[in-house]
């Protein structure tokens, strides 16, 4: 046998190996995080250290969907455990869909149905931006909103509303309250939803959601819808109970089982023999 | 009054006599008479205190004070208050009048006999009598003039309303099938009124409520909102190679394609735009268009596809229409054929 057969594998062999790959490893990143040229400058800024955690958890936890390299998996693929699955590509998807998808638990996907719905978080903070570092170190997509993105103070109230209107309320309800879509998916309720969420919705379009950008919806535009969003949740509800508010189904369900209800037992006990 | 009814109603007293009547506590028991007068005192008492609590609530309770109610949630503390108290006023004395003719008014069964629907004989004998006296005596019969003459008039009476009727038109003629949207009409978004170029839509990208650029000037003038209603549209872009087919040959521009915002079936704005499965779906009675295929009804009521706007670019690069709809928007109406 000569000295390279793989059967007898000489333990300085193994040492060269590692040392090679780490080498590779670290110049693919470095290489990567040189592409990375952000959507807006100055919001995706990411240490290489984040991008290579970002990169040991994206093969951990979502390679198996869409691909070693953000390439996407085919629903037609051999994939016998699961034919359903179809992991699109995330080149290009930026940090904000990568923050928006994980950090509402959306993402990583655990039933296969429908639609995908969101849940509690399988990622800290932290390791969610590292993510969203890695994603966007492949290509330059939506980033995360900055702090001042969101800063909802000098937006217009009235204008969000009409904003509101326009855009979002065919799908989500006039109270955003959400409704539904065909097929058996549907619009999710934005009340529980954070700005930086709304936000990065509205700039990545997420399933069926359509993509509202930076040139169909203005940032300043944005910050007024979210303003707006935030103040149907805060009102209270003068008129009663606000019953889903989602308008008369609710409240002419509830006169006419229990309003209706209590009049028969009214009726009930006035027609019935004293004792 | 025939033999038959008579002799049915003889069984039922029979059968009446037959009935004990049956006494209650409080006809028999003294103490609980007692009870029951106090217990409608006590209801008619709590009405009194629910009264003097709605004014004591409208005085005392800000307007903007809420309390949170376990499973409804926060509600108006105001409102909530006012509204239990009226409801109680008046329940209170309604259920405090019904326990006491319940338990302490009378309660001795009686039968009272319908009486016949038709009036006797001799009164109906004297009706027509009286009737032909003052046929006589107004000449209606001896006076023919008379009678023409209130007869021609009261047959011109329905005319004034005829001609009244005649001013719900003139008919629509082609306002229904036209809209301001011409060849060269720039598309701009609504609310803003902002020009949109092709760039500006991104791949999935939906522009919810698009007009004609010059429908501003056009709403000031008219004040109404009938041209809107009309020429409101929206605009999608998916990749190219997603189009199935289209109604007007190469109608998109790169994939952004322009479709009336107005559902054919009853005219509901329409812009819950699925932009994966391209499906775009009429809330009010779930009529789906695919507007990767021509805009075809996929499912819903509605009976005519979704008219699709020609769109491309002007010189300056800005998204405008290549011409007008080439089919009436909206619902459908009587002279479409």
């Amino acid at each position: 046998m000569s000295a390279g057969s793989p059967r007898r594998r000489r333990p300085i062999a193994a040492a060269a190996l590692v040392t090679v790959g780490l080498v590779l490893m670290g110049g693919l990143y470095a290489a990567a995080s040189s592409l990375a040229s952000p959507a807006r400058a100055g919001t995706n800024e990411a240490s290489p250290e984040l991008i290579s955690q970002g990169a040991q958890l994206y093969k951990e936890g979502c390679s198996s969907c869409h691909g070693l390299n953000l390439e996407g998996v085919p629903a037609d693929s051999a994939n016998k455990a699961n034919p359903k699955v179809n992991g699109p590509t995330l080149i290009g998807v930026g940090a904000a869909a990568v923050d928006f998808q994980v950090s509402t638990g959306r993402m990583p996907v655990g039933a296969y149905g429908k639609q995908v719905v969101a849940g509690r978080s399988s990622y800290t903070e932290e390791e969610t931006s590292a993510l969203a570092a890695y994603v966007a170190s492949f290509a330059p997509g939506p980033a995360i909103p900055s702090k001042e993105d969101l800063d909802t103070t000098d937006a217009s109230l009235a204008e969000g509303g009409e904003l509101f209107r326009t855009n979002c309320s065919q799908c989500h309800n006039f109270a955003a309250q959400g409704g539904a879509l065909s097929d058996g998916t549907f619009a999710p309720s934005i009340d529980p939803s954070q700005p930086n969420h709304i936000w990065e919705a509205m700039l990545t379009g997420p399933q069926n959601m359509p993509v509202f950008n930076d040139t169909t919806v203005n940032p300043d535009e944005k910050r007024a819808i979210i303003k707006y969003i935030a103040s149907i949740k805060a009102e209270s509800n003068p008129g009663g109970a606000p019953l889903g508010r989602v308008g008369p189904v609710s409240e002419g369900l509830l006169l006419w089982t229990l309003g209706l209800g209590a009049l028969i037992a009214c009726s009930v006990w006035l027609g019935a023999k004293a004792k | 009054m025939s033999q038959d009814t008579s002799g049915e109603l003889e069984k039922a007293q029979e059968h009446e006599h037959e009935l004990e009547h049956v006494l209650r506590r409080t006809d028999t028991n003294p103490r609980a008479a007692q009870r029951a007068e106090r217990q409608v005192a006590i209801m008619f008492g709590l009405s009194m205190l629910a009264s003097i609590g709605f004014v004591a609530a409208y005085v005392g309770i800000s307007k903007t004070a809420s309390i949170d109610i376990p499973i409804i949630g926060s509600i108006g503390l105001l409102n909530l208050t006012l509204g239990l108290a009226s409801g109680l006023g008046l329940f209170l004395i309604g259920a405090g009048a019904i326990h006491w003719a319940r338990q302490l008014m009378s309660d001795e069964e009686i039968i009272d006999e319908r009486k016949s629907f038709a009036a006797d004989d001799q009164t109906r004998a004297q009706v027509v009598e009286d009737f032909q006296q003052g046929a006589e005596e107004s000449g209606f019969m001896k006076r023919p003039l008379i009678r023409r003459t209130l007869l021609a008039a009261m047959a011109l009476m329905p005319i004034p309303a005829i001609v009244l009727l005649r001013d719900l038109g003139p008919l629509p003629e082609t306002k229904s099938r036209n809209t301001l949207w011409r060849s060269g009409s720039r598309i701009v978004q609504d609310i803003s009124y902002k020009p949109i170029r092709p760039e500006d839509i991104p791949l999935g990208g939906l522009v919810a409520s698009a007009l004609p650029a010059d429908l501003k000037a056009i709403e000031e003038e008219q004040g109404t909102l009938n041209e809107r209603a009309k020429a409101s549209i929206i605009l999608v872009r998916m990749a190219p190679d997603e189009i199935r087919s289209q109604q007007i040959q190469d109608g998109d521009y790169q994939g952004i394609l322009a479709f009336s915002k107005i559902c054919t079936h009853l005219g509901c704005p329409i812009a819950l735009y699925q932009q994966r499965t391209k499906h775009l779906l009429c809330p009010c009675h779930q009529s789906t268009f695919d507007l990767a295929d021509s805009g075809n009804v996929i499912f819903g009521p509605s009976a005519r596809r979704l008219p699709q706007l020609a769109i491309t670019v002007d010189g300056q690069g800005y998204l405008v229409a290549k011409e007008g709809f080439q089919e009436p928007v909206g619902p459908s109406f009587w002279e479409r054929g």
